[in-house]
């Protein structure tokens, strides 16, 4: 008879589960695209800057919809949180270093995420689906009416972010915002990378799959989505506050039930439940429309629809989702 | 001994019918127990009274000497009463290694944690490792637990109630479901379970029963009407009335 030990488990088991690596490719990928991208459209870096920011509002989205099974179409209320604190922070109190405004970002979106969180997890299936589009349209109204602060329905302007750590200035081709927010997906993405692999990671997987059985387990569902909520709207005002020092203006479109449709849409377009997947669905949803309203005005979203009719008829994993699978069986042949 | 667990005068009534009608039961730990009672008896409601899924109308619940009646589900299981599923109740897209490993980590207060992947974990790999062989899971650690055969699945359910290191373990119809071939495992599992755990069995299957049990609880309309030794089950007229009439008759006809 032999014995196994430990460390023989250890080592049995396949470094890709022990290490993800995913995490290294998904890095390599992020950054050569970035750098694809820089070269490619060197005139519309803007369009890029805005692609990583929907990107990181999907990434949240993700937390909570794809790892945790939450229904909600009011996710914008955290992004739009983070904008409008990095926004303010700038414009009102004259904060404009662009790391301390990603800081009130993230806080506030944290604090967003805290706010939905309390009352989204209060219900279940469609319930809470009405209780998401509720609160985006309170945030909505909320900074409609407080407009002092918001600026209403023209907008948050004078927003004036200073030099990246005091020696690159916001330029008008974007390039430092573009180059910001890209160090940043990255790092965004490695952390949620580690946390998705984490124990609290695989209890919210085992959460949305059952919470009864992890309830019988002794852990509250309820904490451990709090906790996420909480982390998603980080993520999401990370992505809200990179798009006020962008764009040196937040509109109410940031907390807009459409941003929140919207972003939902290019999730289940990329593939729930996957980081990959929330990339995926972002760049290809963004590129998409971009190309297709350009060439068609009248008819663009026509053809936004219909690329997403065929996506939710024959790839229901999403874009990301139907290839890993496709890919993971082709291993499984061999 | 000291009890390890006690149900004292349970009652819960559902409109004007008494589902549990003053139910009081002891086990001290090591004790294997069986709960049988036909359909309708209100074993399940009587599961859910004791595991706190289900607040009872009057009545006492008691773990380790603690009075848990008002504490909830989550609270009885950290205290150690633990269940299982009369249908498993698994993660269907996760391994039984990630299974066990989130008891193991639940049960030590970590699986909040942020950061670390269990697999790196020695510790956590090296009850991972252990209890799966134990019950000849350990080849299948790593397969998602679709992919696995439901008697492998209800061991599963066993050892992801063992890694919760449980004082007192509720198994609710552990071979439900599992074929003829497969029970031979099952009983095994049941076989090792840990010497000082009290294990409560509710089961219809009455083979199963005697060859588990030590003493058997019948329950009946809500009521316990029989408790003691699976030798004097059969021979209770009351029990004969009310669920093991056709069974003893059957055995007395063989």
């Amino acid at each position: 008879m032999t014995m196994t030990t430990t460390n023989d488990l250890i080592t049995q088991t396949p470094a890709k589960r022990r290490f993800g690596g995913g995490d290294l490719i998904g890095l390599s990928v992020i950054l050569a695209l970035a750098v694809v991208g820089y070269f490619l459209f060197p005139t519309n870096l803007a369009l890029l800057t805005r692609i990583i920011a929907i990107a990181l509002l999907v990434l949240s989205l993700d937390l909570v919809t794809g790892y945790c099974g939450v229904a909600t179409l009011g996710h914008a209320a955290l992004f739009g949180a983070g904008a409008y604190a990095a926004g303010i922070a700038s414009a009102h109190y004259g904060i404009n270093d662009p790391l301390a405004m990603l800081a009130f970002g993230i806080v506030a979106g944290a604090v967003a995420g805290l706010v939905c969180g309390a009352v989204i997890l209060r219900a279940h299936g469609l319930p809470q689906l009405v209780l998401s589009i509720a609160l985006i349209h309170l945030f909505h109204e909320f900074a409609n009416k407080a407009s002092s602060w918001t600026g209403g329905s023209d907008g948050l302007s004078g927003i004036a972010p200073s030099a990246l750590i005091g020696l690159y200035e916001f330029d008008l081709w974007g390039r430092t915002a573009y180059v910001f927010g890209v160090v940043l997906l990255a790092l965004v993405f490695a952390l949620l990378r580690l946390i998705v692999r984490s124990p609290f990671g695989m209890l919210c997987r085992a959460i949305k799959e059952d919470p009864v059985r992890i309830r019988s387990m002794g852990a509250s569902p309820k904490a451990a989505l709090m906790k996420m909520y909480v982390i998603s709207g980080a993520v999401a005002g990370v992505g809200g506050a990179l798009n006020a020092i962008s764009t040196q203006v937040v509109g109410l479109d940031s907390l807009s039930f459409t941003m929140s449709a919207e972003s939902l849409v290019m999730l289940v377009l990329g593939g729930t439940g996957s980081l990959f997947g929330a990339l995926t669905g972002t760049i290809v949803f963004m590129f998409f429309e971009d190309v297709v309203s350009a060439a068609n005005p009248f008819h663009w979203l026509t053809m936004v629809g219909a690329l997403l009719i065929a996506v939710v008829l024959f790839a229901p994993k999403g874009l990301y989702g139907t290839a890993a699978a496709i890919v993971a069986r082709r291993r499984e042949a061999k | 001994m000291q009890p390890v667990f006690e149900v004292r005068n349970l009652k819960r009534a559902f409109g004007g019918l008494a589902v549990t009608n003053d139910v009081s039961l002891s086990m001290a730990p090591g004790d294997r127990v069986a709960l049988i009672g036909p359909n309708g008896a209100g074993k399940t409601t009587f599961v859910n009274l004791v595991t706190g899924n289900l607040a009872p109308d009057s009545g006492e619940v008691r773990l380790g000497g603690e009075t848990v009646t008002g504490i909830d589900a989550i609270g009885r299981v950290r205290r150690g009463l633990v269940r299982s599923f009369q249908v498993t109740r698994l993660f269907l897209d996760m391994t039984p290694a990630e299974h066990v490993a989130l008891a193991v980590l639940q049960r030590d207060g970590r699986s909040g944690r942020l950061f670390g992947n269990f697999l790196s974990m020695p510790d956590v790999m090296d009850e991972v490792g252990q209890l799966l062989g134990k019950l000849g899971l350990r080849e299948l650690m790593h397969r998602k637990v679709s992919e696995i055969a439901y008697g492998q699945q209800r061991l599963l359910e066993i050892a992801v109630a063992l890694a919760l290191k449980p004082k007192v373990l509720l198994l609710d119809e552990p071979a439900a479901g599992v074929p003829q071939s497969d029970t031979g495992r099952i009983e095994q599992a049941l076989a090792d379970l840990p010497a000082d755990l009290a294990v409560l069995m509710i089961e219809h299957d009455m083979d199963l029963v005697f060859r588990f049990a030590k003493r058997v609880v019948v329950l009946a309309a809500g009521a316990i009407i029989f408790d003691g030794s699976p030798s004097d089950v059969t021979q209770d007229p009351r029990v004969r009335e009310a669920y093991l009439g056709s069974y003893a008759n059957a055995s007395h006809a063989a």
